[in-house]
């Protein structure tokens, strides 16, 4: 059985808005302990793959598997079997860095006797144990990264997924986090599927890349490869003959306005 | 049930947290009680009723009842545009359960609302008569708490952002109170208005808590207690159906 060793195998995905092809028919395939790239600019359909991925949104047709399981008949067995890390933030900012993590770890059933002690561990990983009784709110970006780091290894999952895990990061942040990340895949042969729209971030921690965009995947496999098939000498250049020099709009994001509404509702209240 | 268990925790803890916000909330019923339990009260008690503060209190527990479940409920929509639901979303339990945490949650921080608030009607001077009858008064809370929960997480499940949210307040929430027959007795109201309080849930909470207090109930304990018990499983049912809707 071929599959077996596959941590994620997708068979041509396609996944529709209304009329708006997001995803389009890809296919591709991540062996388990491998470090998997989604190399694509704004809108190529990363975080809409991810989504399916992790029973998120379902596909309009094709076949997914998720260490062998398929994440629309088998969603709980799929939903344990992997941790994750979105793009925007889903922590609770009232709650503790530590009740964050006690909290993902009564949904996932998290044995009750190894509970702090991995609570423990993984905050010293990622060096928060010390702000643990601190509320969310009080953290910088990268904390907060950090603490989804932690939070979504906590059930030891088989395979972590990223979307675009470094935006916004400070180098200093981003090296750090990937020097833990790549510790844990060599240690526990845990596979990573990553987004990033950075080139240099693929192609450094990735063995293998995707370049995907406008929902289709262009082009597929290590940065020489990916070199040697445009005929290029960088993936930088590779990545500019297969997408384009074209840009892209960068979503905005609304979530300080939401804060500020927010604090109107809560002063309402009273 | 260990995923209700920690939603349910989640919810009780952050109410705690915000003393600001507990102490806050309780203006408002504490204006309504002072304002209209002492400015009307003389009016009351010209027209032959007896004392106003006795009758308005039941009612205005009910409101800061009524008010926190619906904003527990609806509470779901931060949670939804913050992120949280995702982790919530992508967690090997069910939707059920992560939706029953979050309304008893909501609920358990109504509830305690209620009662802080009853125990300030008792500092201004409101006296129950039916002391045996106190544990009927406490479900009679505990269901206005749950069905307006299930309430507001159904708007919530709904609702994108917050922009409706002053609609719904204005148009559903606001009517709700003042049409259930808080502050005026259901005797003699005129033929369209009956109507409308009848059709208010709120009403049968309100008439239940009156009756349970102080002994004075137009519709029936029994038939209040049957009229809220099924609207709050339909609402349930209907709250559940929404949240299961949602995609994140
Ligand atoms: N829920 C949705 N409804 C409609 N369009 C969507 C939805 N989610 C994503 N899209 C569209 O699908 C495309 C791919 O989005 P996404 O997967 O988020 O891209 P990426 O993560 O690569 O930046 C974008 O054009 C986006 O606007
Ligand atoms: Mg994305």
């Amino acid at each position: 059985m071929e599959e077996n060793n596959l941590a994620i195998s997708v068979k041509n995905l396609t996944r529709k808005f209304k009329d708006f092809v997001a995803v389009d028919n890809i296919s591709f395939a991540v062996k388990k302990g491998e470090i998997f790239a989604f190399l694509g600019p704004n809108g190529a359909g990363k975080s809409t793959t991810i989504k399916m991925l992790t029973t998120l949104l379902w596909p309009t047709s094709g076949e997914i598997l998720v260490n062998n399981f398929d994440p629309e008949k088998q969603q709980d067995k799929v939903r344990k079997s992997f941790g994750i890390v979105f793009q925007d933030p889903s922590l609770d900012e009232d709650l503790t860095a530590f009740e964050n993590m006690q909290l993902h770890a009564y949904l996932y059933n998290v044995p009750s006797k190894i509970r702090n002690e991995k609570i423990k561990q993984l905050l010293e990983f990622v060096e928060l144990w010390e702000r643990k009784n601190n509320l969310v709110k009080t953290f910088s970006g990268g904390m907060k990264r950090r603490l989804e780091i932690a939070r979504g290894l906590l059930h030891q999952p088989e395979i972590l997924f990223l979307d675009e895990p470094t935006l916004g990061l400070d180098p200093q942040t981003r090296n750090h986090m990937w020097s833990y990340l790549k510790d844990i895949n060599a240690k526990e042969q845990m596979t990573i599927f990553f987004t990033t729209h950075y080139m240099e971030e693929a192609e450094k921690i990735a063995d293998r890349i995707a370049i995907i965009d406008h929902g289709k995947i262009v082009a597929l496999g290590n940065a020489k490869q990916l070199e040697e098939q445009t005929k290029t000498k960088s993936l930088e250049e590779a990545f500019l003959a297969l997408v384009g020099h074209e840009i892209r709009e960068e979503e905005a994001s609304n979530l300080d306005q939401l804060r500020m509404h927010r604090r109107m509702h809560h002063v309402d209240r009273r | 049930m260990q995923t209700i268990y920690i939603l349910w925790l989640r919810q009780v803890k952050k109410y705690f947290r915000s003393r600001s916000r507990i102490i806050g909330s309780l203006g408002q019923p504490l204006l309504f009680l002072i304002s209209f339990g002492f400015g009307f009260g003389s009016i009351y008690q010209k027209a032959g009723e007896g004392n106003y503060l006795q009758f308005l209190a039941p009612g205005i527990i009910l409101m800061s009842v009524l008010f926190t479940a619906i904003f527990s409920g609806i509470d779901l929509i931060w949670d939804r545009q913050f992120g949280f639901l995702k982790e919530t979303m992508v967690a090997p339990v069910s939707r059920l359960s992560i939706m029953f945490g979050k309304t008893l949650g909501g609920a358990t921080v109504a509830i305690i609302q209620g009662l802080i608030v009853f125990v300030l009607t008792l500092v201004i001077g409101f006296r129950p008569t039916n002391f045996y009858l106190l544990p009927v008064a406490l479900i009679f809370i505990i269901l206005i708490a749950l069905l307006f929960t299930a309430f507001g997480t159904a708007i919530a499940s709904v609702l994108e952002d917050m922009q409706g949210f002053q609609l719904i307040m204005n148009f559903l929430v606001m009517p709700i109170f003042f049409l259930s027959g808080a502050f005026s007795p259901m005797e003699g109201l005129p033929k369209f208005m009956a109507i409308i309080t009848r059709i208010d849930p709120l009403t049968y909470g309100v008439d239940g808590l009156r009756g349970s207090l102080i002994g004075s109930v137009h519709f029936g304990l029994g038939f209040d207690l049957l009229i809220l018990a099924l609207l709050t499983t339909l609402l349930l049912f209907i709250g559940s159906y929404l949240f299961f809707k949602i995609e994140v």
